[in-house]
């Protein structure tokens, strides 16, 4: 497995966008996602060309000049599954600049290097001017391995904002902790999108998005049997789209060839449900063994078969070649 | 030409009439609850007004000289010239019918003898900042009470922004209280510290102590909460909220003794370790008074239906973990236990409940009035499904995943509606996109004209929507608007969100509290400066352009009481333009702002009856005031700040 320390930067929630980040100009206030175009920054600096096992056929490809500028309403239009960080390789160095919004000294809620004590003793007024920083992607490599460690801190959040309590972070944020862990804003989301390395944790949450559908949900693998179960549930929480099943399933324990398949009834389209794994490629669900399924898994995506199609040849391959 | 010179009956049945517990109802302004989300009758009372706390003799109009002054000051009988005055002891049975804190405020300052028996006839006391008063002078004043509310820390201290160690510990007041009021009976904490031994010493000391309620206090383990199970023989309240505890498991509960049944409010809903489920359904069974129940997540839907079919009496629910898969069997029990409760009027807890098993309360919801679904992830469909069974709904809290067609289920369903909250699901995470906008305030407005509170997290939001809000709505009490990213302007415009609020201000005058966001210039403050005369609490964060901006608060917010500011441009100018103001409010609150040190200073100089802390961050500049909080106090500076907050004296 290749670099994993990366893959645990991007593990987090919120660097997996699928290139619908907005590019913030200091004229422009509308939309300050603050939090994504930080994101896209430390995109910018976990990256790398030429980074082995990593380069899929869709990613030198034009998508990644598709900054979608706006609403990540757009995120459907991004509809292949690809890393959100092809974005900032080409999107150009250093062109990230932070509006500061209204009052208040900009910067100083800085880098993924902040570890989360600091940032809550820092009293950052907003918006984290991170600095665009536009040096090259190698000196990045060492701010990103300084800083993920930080985890979570990357994504450098604004101390006690939004104003919400406590233990509903806990909450939402998903398991039951035997304490309560929260201690600071921006260092202790632990968006628990996959258990990556650490899975010592009692669950495993992981999101799922679908093509289409207004937000995503949260799942937490370890509560599933297996793939049935796993369909089952999601087609109640994405229950407005109908989705069917067909094909065989109650494959878990059979290694692998046979693909598992949603069929949207009422639309006649097929919907395929797909997950990243850990290596960051995306394969369809139900080719590997329940087991090692949830122990790769990053997060689920259901999305139009059509878009799939390249998938199952690599996921055959892959599978071929793990046996 | 005396204001009073004596009272006679004629004049003193008036003014009891006047203030007549109806005639509290009618005169008293509404007065908000202690906890968020408590609806257990706590009576928040604010008792202390600045001219009954600051000044121990009650100042009457200065026309008229106070003959009363001339009487001692206490407990006296009838003497046969004064035929006319009522004696004490009857005057204390008539005040003690007065249970709203500003009648009772009014009252002791009528003369002094209504000042003492007003005194004496007072069982409980409220006190919204326990550092401006000390135990003992409590005590003094008010020798008879038997119930204490006491609350600490700044309310950002939820946010973090206040250190750990800040202080609010209760052990003072309990080791005044053991001596001074040997048989207090309830005591409601909120920001407060408490520790173990001071949970124990409450336990061993007050032998008719019965209601406990601890709501965001921290210092403690569950080792208290059996400290207070072992020794509280007469436990009716045991409220554990929201609180920063330790958790060392469930053997607390274990705790109550076996003859133990005086229970009747069991609120356990955010302790996170296991419960042994067979101790609290026998716990449940002999506390035939029981009627707040709110279990924490570890209790199983088995379990709880056992615990529904053991208590139909309940009036408030919180259930535990709603996710377990049941089986049509299990579900149906379950339902039928729903259907039992015919007296449930408030149903909270839910965790990730699952549209399946949501089914299963429908049955309970038809009194309902506060339905609590922000532990769960409901979408617009499941919250659709449910809400037709709630027709007399007055409060909601959902989490945003509803989206803005869930919140137009609401605006269809709930007509009675006077209380909705919308919390974020995934607060930092920037891939929720937009679960709910300005459609959804404004789709429940139209359906919901009594709506008079809103907490509503958003990512984005328009003027022209809050102005519809407040046309459908203009009964608004409580408006809190939180664009959850820092200055963010209208979407549609690209213009500052100063409109919004100034139409909620313009068009809602009874508010009584507002929370602003979004992109705002010092215009939004003119605004509020002009026209929210009935203001108490502002919230404010990353708004402003200057110093006018809140000076136009300080001038023109004749009822402000509490101010918090955060990320702001305002500085000293704008501080010290509240001079004149912080002794009538309880507190003020500035962080990240641009006030120094000097600032304080002048501040501290010129108002010897605040105090002035800051708390310095590390690796800041000596100059800056990182975080103030300035607070009007009979008790003078603190003896118990840790040393990252100073108290700033004019020296």
């Amino acid at each position: 497995m290749s670099v994993p320390l990366e893959h645990d930067y991007i593990g987090d929630s919120s660097m997996e966008k699928t290139g619908d980040v907005s590019i913030i100009t200091p004229q422009q206030k509308s939309t300050t996602k603050f939090a994504s175009s930080l994101s896209m920054n430390l995109k910018a600096t976990e990256l790398r060309l030429g980074l082995p096992g990593s380069e899929s056929p869709e990613r030198d490809d034009g998508s990644s000049a598709e900054l979608c500028i706006g609403l990540p309403s757009s995120k459907s239009s991004v509809s292949r599954p690809k890393r959100g960080f092809s974005v900032a390789i080409h999107g150009g160095s250093g062109n990230w600049v932070f509006s500061p919004g209204a009052g208040g000294p900009d910067n100083n809620f800085s880098s993924p290097r902040n570890n989360p004590a600091a940032a809550n003793s820092e009293q950052a007024p907003k918006d984290g001017g991170l600095p665009p920083q536009s040096s090259p992607a190698t000196e990045k490599k060492k701010a990103q391995a300084a800083g993920s460690g930080a985890g979570p801190a990357s994504k450098a959040q604004v101390v006690g904002w939004p104003p919400i309590r406590s233990f509903r972070k806990n909450t939402m944020a998903s398991h039951p902790t035997p304490k309560n862990s929260d201690v600071v804003e921006g260092g202790d989301h632990n968006p628990n999108s996959g258990g990556s390395a650490s899975s010592t944790s009692a669950c495993l949450y992981v999101k799922v998005s679908m093509d289409g559908a207004p937000y995503l949900r949260k799942v937490d693998l370890k509560t599933y049997g297996g793939y049935k179960d796993l369909s089952l549930a999601l087609e109640n929480m994405f229950s407005c789209f109908t989705i069917g099943q067909c094909g065989s399933h109650g494959v878990a324990g059979r290694d692998g060839v046979s693909e598992s398949r949603l069929v949207d009834i009422l639309h006649g389209s097929e919907y395929v449900l797909t997950y990243e794994d850990k290596d960051g490629d995306w394969m369809l669900v139900g080719d590997v063994p329940w087991k090692m399924f949830i122990d790769s898994c990053r997060r689920l995506r259901i999305m139009k078969s059509s878009e799939a199609i390249g998938l199952a040849p690599r996921a055959f391959e892959k599978c071929k070649s793990s046996n | 030409h005396l204001f009073i010179h004596s009272i006679s009956i004629f004049q003193a049945v008036l003014i009891i009439l006047h203030l007549s517990p109806f005639g509290s109802l009618l005169f008293s302004p509404f007065s908000s609850h202690l906890s968020s989300s408590s609806p257990i009758p706590h009576r928040e009372r604010e008792s202390f007004d600045s001219e009954s706390l600051l000044s121990p003799f009650p100042q009457i109009s200065s026309s008229g000289g106070i003959s009363a002054m001339d009487r001692s000051p206490k407990r006296r009988s009838i003497s046969p010239d004064d035929a006319t005055r009522f004696p004490d002891e009857v005057l204390e049975r008539v005040l003690a019918l007065l249970d709203s804190p500003k009648d009772r405020s009014a009252v002791s300052l009528v003369c002094r003898d209504w000042y003492s028996a007003e005194s004496w006839s007072r069982r409980h006391v409220f006190i919204g900042n326990c550092y401006s008063v000390s135990p003992e002078i409590v005590a003094r004043r008010f020798p008879r009470i038997r119930s204490v509310t006491l609350k600490g820390k700044p309310r950002f201290s939820d946010f973090n922004l206040v250190p750990d160690n800040w202080g609010a510990d209760v052990h003072s007041w309990l080791l005044v209280f053991a001596s001074e009021y040997p048989f207090l009976e309830e005591l409601r904490l909120k920001r407060m510290r408490v520790t173990d031994e001071s949970l124990e010493f409450l336990a061993l000391n007050f032998p008719n102590f019965r209601a406990l309620s601890l709501l965001s206090c921290d210092g403690f383990s569950t080792g208290g909460l059996a400290s207070v199970a072992t020794h509280c023989k007469n436990l009716t309240e045991l409220d554990i909220q929201e609180n920063g505890i330790d958790d060392f498991g469930g053997e607390w509960l274990s705790c109550f003794p076996d003859n133990f049944n005086t229970l009747e409010v069991l609120n356990f809903s955010h302790l996170n370790t296991d419960v042994n489920p067979d101790v609290l359904e026998r716990l449940v069974s002999r506390c035939r008074s029981l009627k707040v129940l709110k279990v924490n997540r570890s209790i199983s839907l088995d379990c709880l239906q056992r615990l529904l079919v053991s208590a139909p009496q309940l009036t408030e629910l919180g259930a535990g973990s709603f996710s377990q898969e049941l089986t049509p069997r299990q579900h149906a029990d379950l339902e039928h236990a729903f259907g039992l409760c015919k007296n449930l009027s408030v149903l909270t807890g839910l965790w990730e409940a699952t549209a399946m098993n949501l089914s299963a309360v429908y049955p309970a919801c038809s009194r309902l009035s506060f339905l609590n679904l922000s532990y769960t992830a409901l979408q617009s469909q499941e919250l659709a499904s449910l809400l037709p069974h709630c027709p007399c709904l007055r409060r909601l809290w959902v989490l945003d995943s509803v989206g803005d067609k869930g919140l137009e289920a609401v605006g269809a369903n709930c007509p009675s509606l006077e209380e909705i909250r919308v919390f974020p699901a995934d607060p930092f995470d920037e891939d929720m996109i937009n679960a709910v906008t300005e459609s959804g305030i404004v789709a429940v407005s139209q359906g919901c004209p009594k709506l008079h509170y809103i907490l509503y997290f958003c990512r984005q939001m328009t003027n022209a929507a809050v102005a519809t809000v407040v046309r459908n709505c203009p009964d608004f009490t409580h408006f809190r608007l939180c664009i959850m990213n820092p200055g963010q302007p209208d979407h549609t415009t690209n213009q500052p969100m100063d409109e919004a609020f100034g139409s909620v201000v313009k068009t809602c005058k009874k508010l009584q509290r507002l929370s602003v966001s979004g992109l705002l210039t010092d215009l939004t403050f003119k605004y509020i400066g002009k026209y929210a005369k009935n203001m108490e609490t502002l919230s404010v964060a990353f708004a402003g352009s200057s110093d006018l901006g809140m000076q136009y608060v300080m001038e023109g917010c004749s009822k402000l009481r509490k101010l918090e500011i955060r990320d702001c441009p305002f500085g000293n100018a704008a501080l010290l333009s509240g001079l004149e103001k912080y002794e009538s409010m309880r507190s003020l609150w500035m962080s990240a702002c641009n006030v120094t040190m000097n600032g304080c200073r002048v501040l501290a100089r010129e108002m010897p009856r605040l105090n002035v802390e800051v708390m310095k961050e590390e690796g800041s500049d000596d100059c800056k005031a990182d975080k103030v909080y300035v607070y009007r106090t009979v008790a003078g500076p603190r003896r118990d700040a840790p040393p990252s907050v100073l108290t700033v004296s004019s020296l």
